[in-house]
């Protein structure tokens, strides 16, 4: 199978991870090495096994529709890096200064 | 200094001296805060202490005494809380630079209702960041040290959780399972740790990590405290949807009780697999008769699926875990980078700052085994085998009411011993199929190893909501094998 730095490079872009070129080497080695002790699951004859994503045969359960109490606005921004006292801070997300 | 020994009391002992007046709560929580005094420099169980709580809690517990209110199932019982629970007061870190500073702004509900029952949280227990590992050598803030041996790990990912029951600094504490992450420590440590079925204990509160295989549970140092912390804790919770409406018990009155004709399966096949220790067989074997002494019925089964157990739980858990984990984003909470060039960027960074090297190795992992082109190979592989692995047990569960397992393939190791993350997955093996399948399982002390004096864990597996069956089990082996559950650290303060 072989993993790449190439390959390491794309998942970490997909998980929001700013690797530095040490980490991707280290994880280029450890993730083929993990992946060649799974990779007796790729050769296991499951052919018309109904995959399972919950251990319970749990059906869709709902709770009344009704108003109750959640978080405070001061709770929820209290963890926050950056607040202007109402909303989450971010950087500008588009455009940059001139689409404000 | 206080005269109150906790590694001689029982949780329930500790209550029903406070109800005949023997010692209040508040000596309780003396008690528990000069063992950490005395050990935890040393043992490094906790991240933080909670004495304002704890004092609050065990004043409350005095004042309802004095007034002669009933008081509750675990008045004044010390506990330890793992920090990936939430509880308004404290700073909840999983363990991780992420989350250093993190105040929580809710209570999980099984904290909320161990409290409710009287108990005093004396803390928050290190642990793996963010739950991966089995040893908290991955912890940010430094690992915790095994009671029994200072040199060994405690096991993980609730390590500080097994540990402070261990040394005696708490009666009881909270843990959560992913993969072994109660039974595994409670192994190590010696000490009796139940993973109850999913389900059976709401997760509103703890910091996601695999939200298929999530559990929280409690430790003790007999069957009975720990039947007493479920009896607390479960429950269905309008917070979880995945919480179950399957009714509970009062486990800790159910325990007294023959176990003659009880059905016991000793799983031959995984007792068999390589890399499991000679003296962990023999344990395990010599517990099977045990049970046969006592009256069980005791036969052999195969659970021919759960070899894949590992394989799967290594693709089904880093997929979950790095679907939870990306919420640690540097936006809502956490660590931020400053002069991000823009939010992607913000992203990136802060995450990578944030997390360690497991968190990463496993987001990695997950991110990977659900990305375009090996979804199929791996993912829907993995959940395909996971049900193979139900079909195992169901079948085993129509012949068996409880199954013999070891806990662990091997005792608690030296620090530093198992520097390949693959090598420290096998210590797994026995409890993840477990996770897989949703049942419930304890770990209980069945002796220490001849040589080294550490302790082996036994595992009783149950059906979907058995606790009652495998806490009556591990009761009866527990009193037929008079295991003595205090440390040599411990022994050494007398």
């Amino acid at each position: 199978m072989a993993i790449t730095e190439s390959d390491v490079r794309h998942v970490a872009m997909l998980a929001r991870l700013a690797l530095t070129n040490e980490q991707v080497g280290t994880l280029t080695v450890e993730l083929d090495s993990l992946l060649g002790h799974i990779d007796e699951l790729r050769r296991l004859d499951l052919e018309g096994v109904e995959p399972t994503a919950h251990p319970l045969a749990m059906t869709n359960r709902t709770r009344a529709d009704v108003v109750r109490p959640g978080l405070s606005r001061e709770d929820a921004l209290r963890n926050a890096p950056e607040t202007d006292g109402t909303a989450f801070v971010v950087p500008a997300i588009t455009g940059g200064e001139d689409a404000s | 200094m206080s005269t109150l020994d906790l590694s001689a009391l029982s949780a329930r002992q500790v209550r029903d001296g406070i109800v005949a007046g023997d010692h209040s709560a508040r000596e309780v929580a003396d008690a528990a805060y000069a063992r950490v005094e005395a050990l935890d420099d040393r043992v490094h169980a906790f991240l933080q202490l909670t004495p304002e709580l704890a004092y609050e809690a065990a004043d409350r517990v005095d004042a309802a005494r004095a007034a002669g209110d009933p008081l509750p199932p675990l008045a004044g019982v010390p506990a330890g809380l793992k920090d990936n629970m939430n509880l308004i007061g404290t700073r909840t870190t999983c363990g991780s630079r992420m989350l250093e500073n993190h105040e929580s702004v809710y209570d999980c509900t099984a904290v909320r209702r161990l409290l409710d029952a009287g108990a005093l949280p004396i803390g928050k227990c290190n642990m793996d960041e963010f739950a991966f590992g089995s040893s908290t050598e991955n912890s940010a803030f430094g690992p915790t040290r095994n009671p029994w041996d200072l040199d060994r790990v405690p096991g993980g990912s609730s390590g500080g959780s097994a540990a402070c029951v261990a040394a005696g600094m708490t009666s009881i504490s909270l843990g959560s399972d992913t993969g072994g992450s109660i039974r595994q420590p409670g192994a190590l440590t010696g000490t009796v740790a139940l993973k109850p079925t999913y389900g059976r204990v709401s997760r509103y509160g703890i910091v996601a990590f695999g939200s298929s295989l999530d559990q929280i549970g409690p430790f003790g140092t007999s069957v009975e405290d720990v039947a007493l912390a479920l009896e607390a804790i479960a429950g269905e919770d309008p917070m979880d949807a995945t919480s179950s409406p399957e009714p509970i018990a009062p486990y800790g009155s159910l325990l007294e009780g023959s176990v003659a004709g009880l059905r016991v399966g000793l799983v031959t096949d995984m007792l068999e697999m390589e890399g499991c220790g000679r003296e962990i067989r023999a344990s395990v074997a010599a517990a099977a008769e045990t049970f046969a002494s006592l009256g069980a019925e005791v036969g052999e089964v195969d659970l021919p699926s759960a070899k894949h157990g590992l394989s799967a739980y290594y693709v089904i858990g880093p997929a979950e875990a790095s679907s939870n984990l990306a919420r640690f984003d540097g936006i809502r909470y956490g660590l931020r980078v400053p002069d991000a060039e823009d939010v992607t960027d913000l992203y990136a960074r802060s995450r990578a700052e944030g997390f360690g090297p497991e968190t990463i190795r496993r987001i990695m992992l997950g991110t990977y085994a659900l990305s375009a082109g090996y979804y199929d190979a791996y993912y829907g592989q993995a959940q395909k085998a996971r049900t193979r692995i139900i079909e195992d047990f169901r079948s085993a569960f129509e012949r068996f009411d409880v199954l013999l397992t070891p806990t662990t393939p091997e005792v608690a190791f030296p620090f530093g011993e198992k520097s390949d993350p693959f090598t420290m997955y096998l210590n797994d093996v026995y409890t993840i199929p477990v996770n897989l399948a949703g049942n419930c399982a304890i770990s209980v002390p069945s002796g220490v190893c001849p040589g080294t004096g550490l302790p082996i864990g036994l595992q009783i597996i149950g059906d979907h909501f058995a606790e009652v069956t495998i806490l009556r089990a591990a009761a009866a082996f527990e009193a037929a094998t008079g295991f003595d559950p205090v440390p040599p650290t411990v022994r050494a303060l007398a």
